[in-house]
């Protein structure tokens, strides 16, 4: 095989990971949300809800969640949602995994919507009474206040955790061949299988490296963006 | 009636009663200072008076209308409670000015958003009042650009622009260096006038003695001397006032 033919070959692969990363930002960061406000709300059941699930999806491995969603279902109900799911939505893009893209989707949205959501109440609860209150006294009703004051404030203090967490998210991507999700490595895998190539295998680095490289390029400038204050 | 009167006041955190059965009243264009140690209950009042915390007990009221009434079984709504606390401005120790913001977007938030006037008025209003402060040359800037008493004095014009009744002041220079108190005192001494009540937390002798109308002298959570600042600083009668005047003129 020449070295176009691998490298299209791989680039097949990152495409299926760039998939991942782009649906767990997409779905994962706005679920964050909701998480966040549940785990600071002062209605204790529903904040010990949150709590005890953030515990759990950040205290098992990304890997043993990815097996649980692709075969639990299954094993539970005989019913093969994920390949219908999947059949529906991903084969005309040319992707034949029956079930096992949507499971890896899945677990990764939640997954990293956990994480998001820690940052997010870290974000929110490191902004001063201060300035809550300095908007309280002018009259201004509290979804003002969040919406015109704190927010901007949240945004700039969270772009560094989220940065790193979105950097770390391209490269988890890599977890979907635990369950045989055709990503890049997975891709090599199979030319060291087939061909007897070992090389497209450290090769696929430079592929996270060149991506990772934009991100860092464009999160940076986010980053300068908002550098105009101090908070 | 007083233009403010607050009757029987009480507050407490858990068992701890910071404020215990608290009255005055004032005049319109009237100052006010009130003076005493740390954790004698002078920010809770003034929190108090500003709706950031709720007494149990006690009224409010404001030309001759009970805003607020701790003891009544009414419960106010997030609508009455911003209503009232309309009545009153606020300016914080540490500033608490939006960072975010430029000097004139911080003067004209609040009443853009509150929809107190057009744009042109709102701005016009702000720039008044920016150079009313003396800052009218940093208008556009952010406040991490500004010097503490600058903040400070943008806070001011932020609180002004609402358009109080009743200026609070909580230790408006205490988080500030020395040299940069007087900026700010004199500021706020050229707001005195016959429209501008103001009440003011500080612990600047000299400027209460010189500024007030009217002098409370507080300690545990009670009123324990008011009076005119010749009354209270010259011819104290209780002994914590003396004790008190006694170790800030040590100093």
């Amino acid at each position: 095989m020449t070295f176009l033919q691998v490298t299209l070959f791989l680039l097949e692969g990152f495409k299926l990971s760039l998939l991942i990363f782009a649906v767990t930002l997409l779905c994962g960061a706005p679920l964050g949300l909701p998480i966040a406000f549940c785990s600071m709300s002062t209605f204790k059941p529903l904040k010990a809800v949150s709590k005890v699930f953030v515990w759990i999806v950040r205290g098992i491995p990304l890997m043993l969640q990815i097996f649980i969603i692709y075969y639990v279902p299954g094993l539970l109900f005989e019913y093969p949602l994920f390949a219908k799911i999947d059949r529906y939505f991903f084969l005309e893009y040319g992707i034949s995994d029956t079930g096992r893209i949507v499971a890896v989707l899945l677990a990764f949205a939640i997954n990293y919507a956990c994480y998001f959501s820690e940052i997010y109440r870290g974000g929110i609860e490191s902004i001063s009474q201060g300035q809550y209150e300095a908007g309280y006294v002018l009259g201004l009703t509290k979804s003002q206040v969040f919406r015109k004051i704190v927010l901007k404030q949240v945004i700039k203090r969270i772009v560094p955790p989220m940065s790193n967490e979105i950097i770390t998210l391209i490269k988890d991507t890599a977890l979907a061949n635990c369950i045989l999700v055709c990503e890049i490595i997975k891709q090599a895998k199979e030319l060291a299988a087939t061909q007897a190539l070992v090389w497209p295998l450290f090769y696929t680095g430079v592929f996270y490296l060149l991506f990772v490289g934009v991100l860092t390029i464009v999160l940076g400038r986010i980053e300068k963006k908002l550098d105009y204050f101090k908070s | 009636m007083a233009f403010l009167e607050i009757k029987n006041i009480k507050k407490s955190f858990g068992k701890y009663e910071v404020l215990k059965d608290i009255s005055f009243s004032l005049e319109k264009g009237e100052v006010l200072s009130i003076i005493g140690s740390s954790g004698s209950g002078k920010t809770t009042l003034l929190r108090c008076i500003n709706f950031l915390e709720f007494s149990e007990e006690g009224t409010i009221s404001v030309d001759g209308e009970t805003i607020y009434d701790g003891g009544s079984l009414h419960k106010y709504t997030d609508a009455e409670i911003r209503e009232n606390r309309l009545h009153f401005g606020m300016v914080f120790q540490s500033f608490n000015l939006f960072p975010q913001y430029t000097v004139l977007e911080n003067v004209t938030l609040a009443p853009k958003l509150l929809k107190r006037g057009t744009t042109e008025e709102i701005e016009e209003n702000a720039k008044r009042l920016i150079e009313k402060v003396g800052l009218s040359e940093k208008i556009n800037f952010y406040p991490c650009q500004l010097s503490g008493g600058q903040q400070q004095r943008v806070a001011i014009a932020r609180a002004l622009a609402m358009n109080p009744q009743i200026l609070c002041f909580d230790e408006p220079t205490s988080a500030l260096d020395p040299e940069l108190t007087g900026e700010v005192l004199k500021v706020i001494k050229g707001l005195k006038g016959k429209d501008s009540t103001m009440i003011i937390v500080t612990h600047e002798m000299d400027f209460a003695k010189n500024v007030s109308d009217k002098v409370i002298f507080m300690a545990d959570g009670v009123i324990e001397e008011i009076g005119t600042p010749e009354e209270v600083f010259d011819n104290p009668q209780s002994e914590k006032t003396k004790n008190f005047l006694q170790k800030t003129n040590e100093i």
